[in-house]
């Protein structure tokens, strides 16, 4: 039966015979005849469009050396497509676009069009069934709307983690040691005044300073070394303590956690990481983290950091435990935060990286690339309140980074110069730098550097501009709710 | 108050933003696209560019994608044409150098014989000293090795130098290359055609015409071959239409080409290291790009060893509708730097199909379903495993 052709989106068109024009392709779809070859040991007749009509006949095709069948260009071009893309009964067709579900995607993806915010349901919808280039679309989309200005920024920062003692226990960091561990480290201030020197000679903005839970090391310690650090390496922003170790600290002194961030931030303390949220959903903290600062403890401590004019960053790490509405979960809860404090700078999401961990077991394989890219776009779709979305180039390379930019990141992250200084024995390199100005650049976008709030500190944008201090970062959020909480 | 709109009607107003709602209605119409429309294609916006190739895509294999169980043999890197992009070549005697006796490719076929491959990929240099014998010798001790395996041999400047060892026309050595076992030409070696790019980074090698007069004989003796381009060195946007236009042309005459493989050239070790590459965005665009241009060529590779798993996902949603497959010992590639691994787990390739949102085919060659997620089409031969 010919079926009558519509056009690729349902809508009946005029049947038209082939035109035998090179271009055209066969309105009657080939169509594979059995779907049990083995019983017969007959050859299939087209299990595939590319073979259609164009096979060799026998396994000694010499023999015959006869050509094949049709030299029409339409014969390598029939198809197990049906005429219209989504006739019932079609052979072949994309769920995305035909499935039960794609009305109902579409009409989600028309609203984020139309600049609305998505419901949980939505976001869901989106995260289980829209095809990943719809996802790529709707998140460039947004990331252009926030950022029409065609630039990418990153910030020149390194990691510094004082110490790897921890007590939390969690069964995916493969960093921490038990107290009185063998390979258990306290950095001392010489070797951390040390590795900011290489910071500062490379002209860097913020020291990502996070460590394990150790039970001993309290506020005042902390607060010592911030003030210390702040005195000596006064261009260099203290981006520390995320929100777990803030509650760690609440928890062995036994006092307020508003009481710690004030001492904290009166200490030097800059900008707090959003390391440590994993997933913000008890039932799987409960499984990977049990003894980790809870989703609303986490939440109370980012609430508490932006009243008292900080700003913070938020992230999630995912593909372990967890279901998609759960992700979604995750991204609501950081949403609804963000709506009360517009504290938040930004978000980042990387997959667990399972290899070697303590309770690697539980753990299903390292996630693939596809999935990182499908929940990066969702979470720029879905948290219309974050300004800044960065890339994980650190867990997904540089080649991942660089279509991240297109599919809703507008960061790069940090330059993170640890791994360098590890894997070079000591020397500092800046090609990383290079290279990821140059995945940016190729991508279309212009690299700028930055500074712990997002604003711009690069000599080829002229003065700085955007915010230069955690006071002009907190006048520009936090502030106005609750101004009076502004330190001095 | 919003009007609804058709989705047919969004993508349109979304071609239009990007400036190409008259190519898209074209593609929409299955029209040819001229040339100037692959130009612009290279400048219009990835996404729109990529929706549109999606649509091709998706219209022509709906949600499958393709990989298969294969094997590279290497046979040798000793190779005369001292092509500047390439940094698998060695001179005769430079270290390093190497050739494979027959005996030594059929121990390579033996030593994956516990695993389901279906296929052996067999390409490399152009040896100046290897006879005509050595050849059919080589055919007939892979076929010997694992009698079902297919062979898919020699690059058209491979049989070029092959029919000259014989010194007699390609025609008349098909015959004899088939009956030793040949049973399709990869797509290898055709670079870029335009003679500029010839003369200028691979000149003692065979120029686009032969490589497509080779292309046509080949499929004149009833083989199927694939396409490929090697993208992103000194060549113009320009010289990459024409490029795939040449190839639509042959297409249009013989209908052999199966798959079109765009290479991204890889620049470490080569002459041409200065030249930085395809980035990933390039990567998915010439995908795209290709899916538009080639309308007559049924399938578009993601080569995922060379273009790694993340553009090669997300080249399922941008074009592709294959991405080659397990691979064993890949080494044109990592001579020049690749950092994949030189080979995958099948299951591996099931997995980034499955989380790219496409159903997982496995194929042989010639594109027969050997298994696949969607049980419509996938008969489950005895004795084949699952993913």
């Amino acid at each position: 039966m010919l079926q009558v052709p519509s056009s690729d989106f349902g809508q009946p068109v005029a049947p038209s015979a082939p035109t035998g024009e090179p271009a055209s392709v066969p309105d009657e779809p080939a169509r594979r005849e059995s779907a049990s070859p083995g019983a017969s040991g007959a050859r299939r007749e087209s299990a595939s469009p590319g073979a259609s009509g164009a096979r060799r006949e026998s396994a000694s095709p010499g023999a015959s050396g006869a050509r094949r069948e049709s030299a029409s260009p339409g014969a390598s071009g029939a198809r197990r497509e049906s005429a219209s893309r989504c006739a019932s009964g079609a052979r072949r067709e994309s769920a995305s676009r035909c499935g039960p579900h794609a009305a109902e995607v579409e009409r989600a993806a028309g609203r984020v069009e139309d600049g609305q915010r998505l419901t949980p349901a939505e976001g869901l919808l989106l995260h289980d069934h829209a095809d990943l280039a719809t996802l790529g679309r709707l998140a460039d989309l947004v990331r252009m709307r926030k950022h029409p200005e065609a630039r990418v920024t990153y910030i020149v920062d390194r990691n510094l983690n004082p110490t790897n003692v921890c007590i939390t226990d969690c069964g995916f960091c493969a960093f921490y040691r038990r107290p009185k561990h063998a390979e258990s480290y306290v950095l001392s201030r010489d070797e951390i005044h040390r590795k900011m020197d290489e910071l500062a000679a490379l002209d860097g903005r913020q020291v990502l300073m996070q460590g394990g839970h150790h039970p001993y090391l309290k506020s005042d310690w902390w607060c010592e070394l911030l003030a210390d650090l702040r005195a000596r390496y006064p261009a260099i922003n203290l981006h520390a303590l995320s929100a777990p170790e803030i509650d760690h600290l609440s928890r062995i002194e036994k006092r307020p956690v508003e009481l710690v961030i004030q001492d904290l931030v009166a200490a030097g303390l800059g900008s707090v990481p959003g390391a440590g949220a994993e997933i913000l959903v008890e039932r799987v903290r409960q499984i990977i983290a049990p003894k980790k600062t809870s989703t609303d403890r986490w939440l109370d401590v980012h609430r508490k950091v932006h009243e008292a004019g900080l700003r913070s960053s938020a992230t999630m790490m995912f593909a372990h435990v967890e279901t998609g509405a759960e992700r979604v979960e995750h991204l609501e809860r950081l949403r609804a935060l963000q709506d009360e404090t517009t504290g938040f700078t930004a978000f980042a999401c990387w997959t667990m990286q399972p290899d070697g961990v303590p309770e690697q077991s539980l753990y299903p394989e390292r996630a693939t690339p596809g999935t990182y890219l499908r929940v990066q776009a969702l979470s720029r779709i879905y948290l219309d309140n974050f300004d800044n979305i960065q890339t994980s180039y650190v867990t997904q390379g540089l080649k991942m980074a660089q279509i991240t930019l297109r599919f809703g990141c507008n960061d790069f992250g940090g330059t993170m110069m640890e791994e360098n200084v590890v894997s070079a024995a000591g020397c500092m390199n800046l090609s990383p730098i290079e290279a990821i100005e140059r995945q940016i650049e190729r991508a279309g976008f212009a690299p700028r550097r930055r500074n712990s709030w997002y604003g711009i500190v690069d000599e080829r944008e002229g003065a700085p501009s955007g915010p230069q201090s955690r006071e002009e970062a907190a006048t520009h959020a936090a502030a106005r709710s609750r101004p009076q909480r502004l330190p001095a | 108050m919003t009007v609804a709109t058709s989705p047919a009607d969004r993508l349109m107003r979304r071609m239009a933003r990007a400036g190409i709602d008259d190519i898209a209605h074209k593609v929409l119409a299955r029209e040819r696209l001229s040339i100037e429309d692959g130009v612009r294609l290279y400048a219009a916006d990835l996404h729109a560019v990529g929706e549109l190739a999606n649509v091709v895509r998706e219209r022509l294999h709906g949600d499958l994608a393709y990989f298969n169980v294969n094997q590279h043999v290497n046979y040798t890197n000793v190779c005369n044409k001292l092509c500047r992009f390439c940094a698998f070549q060695r001179l005769p005697n430079q270290a390093g150098a190497y050739v494979m006796t027959p005996e030594d490719a059929a121990r390579k076929i033996t030593e994956q014989l516990e695993h389901p491959v279906t296929e052996v990929h067999m390409v490399a240099g152009i040896h100046p000293k290897l006879e005509y014998a050595y050849y059919l010798d080589l055919l007939r001790a892979v076929k010997r090795a694992r009698p079902s395996i297919h062979i898919k041999a020699f690059t058209m400047v491979e049989l070029d130098q092959i029919a000259k060892k014989a010194k007699k026309p390609l025609k008349d050595v098909l015959p004899e290359l088939i009956a030793a076992g040949l049973d399709s030409v990869p797509g290898g070696g055709a670079e870029v055609f335009a003679d500029r790019v010839h003369r200028l980074s691979y000149h003692l090698k065979i120029s686009g015409e032969q490589w497509l007069a080779i292309a046509r004989t080949v499929h004149e003796a009833g083989l199927r071959s694939n396409c490929t381009m090697l993208h992103g060195h000194i060549e113009t946007i320009e010289e990459r239409v024409d490029h795939l236009d040449r190839l639509r042309r042959l297409q249009d005459e013989t209908g052999g080409f199966q798959t079109y493989i765009p290479l991204s050239f890889h620049p470490d070790n080569s002459e041409m290291a200065d030249v930085p590459g395809p980035t990933a965005l390039d990567e998915l665009r010439e995908i795209a790009v290709a899916r538009l241009m080639l309308d007559n060529i049924p399938h578009v590779k993601a080569y995922w060893i060379l273009m790694d798993v993340p553009v090669a996902q997300t080249a399922l949603s941008f074009g592709a509708d294959d991405v080659d497959g397990t691979v064993v010992e890949e080494k044109i590639y990592h001579e020049a730097g690749a950092t994949t691994p030189q080979r995958v787990q099948r299951g591996e390739l099931v997995r980034w199909i499955r989380d790219a949102g496409r159903v997982p085919v496995e194929r042989d060659t010639l594109y027969n379903v050997i298994w696949s997620d969607d049980e419509s089409l996938a008969p489950v031969v005895a004795g084949r495993h699952r993913a």
